[in-house]
């Protein structure tokens, strides 16, 4: 296997005042060069922790406790501060939420792409400079030499959406995180940037983890697909299959609580219950509260195991037979 | 999102299994909000104490510092923890007219705090008015009353504290005059910036829609939820009321000789302490400090604790 | 931009024009200054004589508007104390102010915007605790009392600083200054820092706050996640940020550096503005009085007019604002 990046048995842990809270609790994956890993859980369920535990972007009271992150078979979990700091946007880039925050209202455009370039080689200003215009042109941003003496404010946010794209690709990374950089757009917008990030990840050879709660987004856009629950990651494995024959109860009830032209009409499932605290969460599946086919073995923490060829559930009681 | 965010919400807003989440009454929940710093606390218990100094001055001082009959001259400037000719040991020693410092900070303390609070008081019942209106009525009332707001408050408080004084002339009253002054302006703002918050929300709509009176709208419904941001800039201000009339009677302008604040020790003690006699300068200020200081830190952790933008 | 300062001129000019009214007319209240001045047992017709000469005999509207006439040509008549023009008094005693406010004010940055943006970047920590407590003490110490304390510390216990006057000076462009003797400086520390105790503390407060809203910010996470090292990221990114409101703040607080100067001045002898008010105030020199206030407010203005411009400067969403005709 070809992973560029792999992720194992990763757990993330903020220790506060009223306990620890496990933000990430045992999760694996793995993404292959040019391929797109889409991450999806509701909020709350670790999946951008992850995504901040990659960059080495945890900061106290927060830890990364135990696991392993392999970047091009390299363990990254231990690495000086210096080292860490080297990957950083060079290696692995990421792409946050909200554009309109991500950018320094104050700073030019320009000096925060240069900047990007030259934390990481020793490159005259006016070379970056010329890195960063043809960066901008590969976004489809117009007039990219004009736009980068601008200033944040002067941008949309899809626009500046895709500066913070173009910081992302500068220095050719093996890794993007994009951590829902759709999500505060407009709906053609958003349709526009997803095909657009497909397009230069597949070019590129660049893989991508597209981090979302939107199952509808990662359908049209990942190869494979990794749900989380309650920092755990609940079910792994490529998209047609994760989506057509859900295994765990979890994915199974995040996908008929998406609208859905074939039940036109029906009124929308929802999952009963709430998300439980990540605060001193106790053994146990623990999706069991809310699950329809609980069983007292439940009680038990649910290892994440193989299920079938390149599909892994965590559930003793994978939904296979009875289905919804 | 941002991590600290994310860890509050998943820390509170979830409930974890099986346990029930605890209902406080909202001065419980205050109480335990407050109590969190624990420098809060202790200045909160530092101002209990002055407070309690100041109210029971009469009952608690060793001397009567302004009998004159009790005063000898043959006491003056002593060192603290000196005895005097009738045997009393003055702890923080006495001043230039044989007065005891100690007794002397304990009135004071009376002054200086009765001068903040009342002040205060009047201050913020007349911005409280001008900031209601303003917010309520918008338009021409509203510019008017701001931009005299605006040119005020861009003049330090004590430029225009000290030449009212020099207008007005020495006294308690007087002073006072002369911090209301200086301080309506904040609270005006200060309401009128949450009025206008307010003044937007459904409730007021709604009361608009059921025909209450004007002044109905403002007092009963707008004015409760106003008070938060108000009583933080209230407890910050009556520190500030309790340094500028100190600064102003050290200058002379203040207080009269008759009735001396801490500042007005200060200043007396002044002359002699490049002889010295530290003491009838040093404890005054310390007292000042002190009780500044205990405010401070109450109105610190009423900020974060009153504070919507901190909450949730 | 041009439409704006003109709007911003206007501005001023109405204050200006409005304040000497106030001015005068609060001055005007203050006691009769010809009991003051003359002999106590001058008789009624020495007392008219000398009411005349100072124009006191006419009328208040009449007077308010001599002394606009005259006023506007920068004579606001002479001292009733010194004899001389109230105007060139109060220039003549400015330099040492202002040396004074300004050397507190660069106290108060170069030592208070660090200490806060350690502050700031390790809130839990020993020294960040410890910089938060000295600057609550600092924002409680009633700037009087300090003054007292420095001078008996290091004047009368250790006798190492002179705690009076402003020592040597040395021409500079005809403008008398202490800061370059040796001996100007020894007088100008203790004053300048007594001064800037209060700016200090709010500073250190203004940008332990900003640095630790900034530093929750997406842009200063996304400026990590390029891999941008520490430095960079603080002195850049966070630091930018944050500039806009200390600059603000060190601006509009500059004119209450001065009015405070006038505590400072007392407590340390500074020949300066500060303390010519406070004597000029004891004796009604009313045309002393009024040439301070309305030297002053004019200061203020100006300072106000530069702190709009730096701010425009600092922060590229306000250029375009003030263009389109936003005021504030």
């Amino acid at each position: 296997m070809n992973a560029v990046l792999q992720v194992e048995n990763l757990r993330t842990h903020f220790f506060t005042k009223a306990g620890v809270v496990k933000a990430v609790d045992d999760v694996s994956f793995s993404v292959e060069r040019g391929k797109i890993l889409g991450l999806v859980g509701e909020s709350g369920s670790g999946k951008s922790m992850t995504g901040y535990s990659i960059m080495g972007l945890i900061d106290a009271p927060g830890k990364i406790v135990d696991g392993r992150i392999l970047l091009n078979g390299e363990n990254i979990i231990g690495l000086k501060h210096e080292q860490w700091r080297g990957l950083r946007g060079n290696r692995v880039a990421m792409i946050f939420q909200d554009p309109m925050m991500t950018l320094n209202p104050v700073l030019r455009i320009d000096t925060q792409m240069i900047e990007a370039i030259q934390a990481h080689e020793k490159i005259s200003s006016v070379n970056a400079r010329e890195r960063c215009r043809a960066a901008l042109v590969r976004v489809g941003i117009a007039s990219a030499d004009e736009r980068l003496n601008s200033y944040p404010h002067q941008f949309s946010g899809g626009m500046r959406q895709r500066v913070a794209i173009a910081i992302a690709l500068l220095n050719k990374p093996d890794v993007i995180i994009a951590d829902e950089p759709t999500t505060a757009l407009d709906v053609t917008i958003q349709g526009q940037i997803l095909f657009e990030m497909q397009a230069l990840c597949r070019d590129s050879g660049t893989a991508l983890i597209w981090i979302t709660h939107d199952l509808s987004v990662v359908a049209g856009l990942a190869d494979h697909i990794a749900v989380m629950y309650a920092g755990k990651v609940v079910e792994y494995g490529s998209v047609a299959k994760v989506l057509d024959a859900p295994l765990h109860p979890y994915t199974q009830g995040l996908l008929a609580s998406v609208p859905s032209r074939n039940r036109r009409g029906q009124p929308l499932k929802q999952i009963p219950g709430m998300t439980p605290s990540l605060l001193e969460i106790g053994s146990g599946c623990a999706f069991r509260e809310r699950c329809p086919y609980r069983m007292p073995d439940c009680e038990a923490t649910p290892p994440l195991s193989p299920h079938a060829a390149h599909r892994q559930v965590r559930c003793f009681h994978p939904v296979t037979g009875h289905s919804a | 999102m941002n991590a600290a965010a994310w860890l509050k919400r998943a820390t509170k807003s979830a409930l974890s299994f099986g346990e029930a989440p605890r209902i406080e009454s909202p001065l419980q929940r205050f109480w335990s909000d407050f109590s969190e710093s624990r420098l809060a606390l202790i200045g909160l218990m530092l101002l209990t104490m002055i407070i309690l100094i100041a109210i029971f001055a009469p009952l608690i001082s060793p001397q009567n510092p302004y009998d004159l009959s009790q005063l000898d001259i043959m006491d003056s400037k002593l060192a603290p923890g000196e005895k005097s000719g009738a045997g009393h040991t003055h702890l923080l020693g006495t001043d230039d007219q044989g007065r005891d410092m100690l007794s002397a900070i304990f009135y004071g303390l009376r002054i200086s705090l009765g001068v903040g609070i009342a002040s205060t008081v009047f201050a913020l019942a007349i911005g409280l008015f001008f900031g209601m209106i303003a917010a309520y009525f918008s338009g021409w009332v509203d510019t008017l009353i701001m931009r005299v707001v605006d040119i005020q408050l861009s003049f330090p408080a004590i430029l225009i504290a000290l030449i009212l004084l020099a207008v007005l002339g020495q006294g308690a009253d007087k002073i006072i005059v002369a911090l209301i002054t200086v301080q309506w302006a904040y609270y005006a703002r200060t309401v009128r910036a949450s009025a206008l918050v307010e003044k937007q929300k459904e409730y007021i709509e709604a009361a608009k829609v059921l025909a209450l009176s004007k002044t109905r709208i403002l007092f009963c419904h707008m004015l409760p939820n106003c008070l938060p941001p108000l009583i933080v800039v209230a407890t910050v201000q009556v520190a500030h009321a309790i340094a500028l009339e100190s600064t102003l009677s050290f200058l002379g302008l203040g207080l009269p000789i008759t009735e001396p604040s801490l500042g007005l020790l200060i200043s007396n003690g002044f002359t002699y302490l490049m002889s010295g006699k530290y003491w009838i300068s040093f404890y005054p200020g310390l007292a000042l400090l002190l009780t500044i200081m205990s405010i401070n830190l109450v109105a610190d952790q009423l900020r974060d604790v009153l504070n919507p933008r901190l909450k949730k | 931009m041009l439409s704006y300062t003109l709007r911003r001129l206007f501005q001023s000019g109405f204050v200006l024009l409005m304040m000497s009214f106030l001015v005068f007319v609060g001055v005007y209240a203050i006691g009769n200054p010809v009991e003051l001045l003359i002999n106590p047992q001058a008789d009624d017709a020495e007392r008219l004589r000398a009411t005349i000469a100072m124009g006191l005999d006419k009328p208040f509207y009449a007077q308010y508007l001599a002394f606009l006439g005259t006023a506007s040509t920068g004579d606001f008549g002479r001292s009733f104390v010194f004899n001389v023009p109230a105007l060139s008094l109060i220039l003549q005693k400015l330099p040492a102010t202002i040396e004074l406010a300004l050397f507190a004010t660069m106290i108060a940055v170069v030592v208070g915007i660090p200490l806060g943006l350690i502050a700031g970047l390790k809130p839990d920590s020993f020294v960040g605790r410890a910089i938060m407590a000295l600057s609550i003490i600092g924002f409680s110490l009633p700037t009087f009392w300090v003054g007292l304390v420095l001078i008996m510390f290091f004047s009368v216990h250790l006798g190492w600083l002179p705690s009076n006057g402003r020592g040597d000076t040395v021409d500079v462009l005809g403008i008398p200054v202490s800061f370059l003797t040796w001996d100007g400086l020894t007088h100008l520390f203790m004053p300048a820092f007594n001064l800037a105790l209060f700016k200090l503390s709010l500073l250190i407060r203004l940008t332990r706050s900003g640095t630790r809203e900034a530093l929750l910010q997406d842009y200063v996470k996304f400026a990590r996640a390029k891999g941008l090292s520490n430095t960079r990221v603080i002195g850049v990114h966070v630091l930018k940020n944050i500039m806009i409101p200390i600059v603000t703040v060190i601006g509009l607080e500059f004119g209450s550096v001065i009015a405070f100067a006038i505590v400072t001045e007392t407590i340390f002898a500074w020949p300066g503005t500060g303390k010519l008010l406070i004597d000029s105030i004891n004796q009604l020199d009313r045309p002393v009085i009024v040439a301070y206030l309305l030297v002053i407010v004019s200061l203020f203005i100006f300072i106000n007019f530069l702190v709009d411009v730096v701010y425009s400067v600092l922060d590229p969403r306000v250029r375009l604002g003030a263009q389109s005709g936003g005021g504030h």
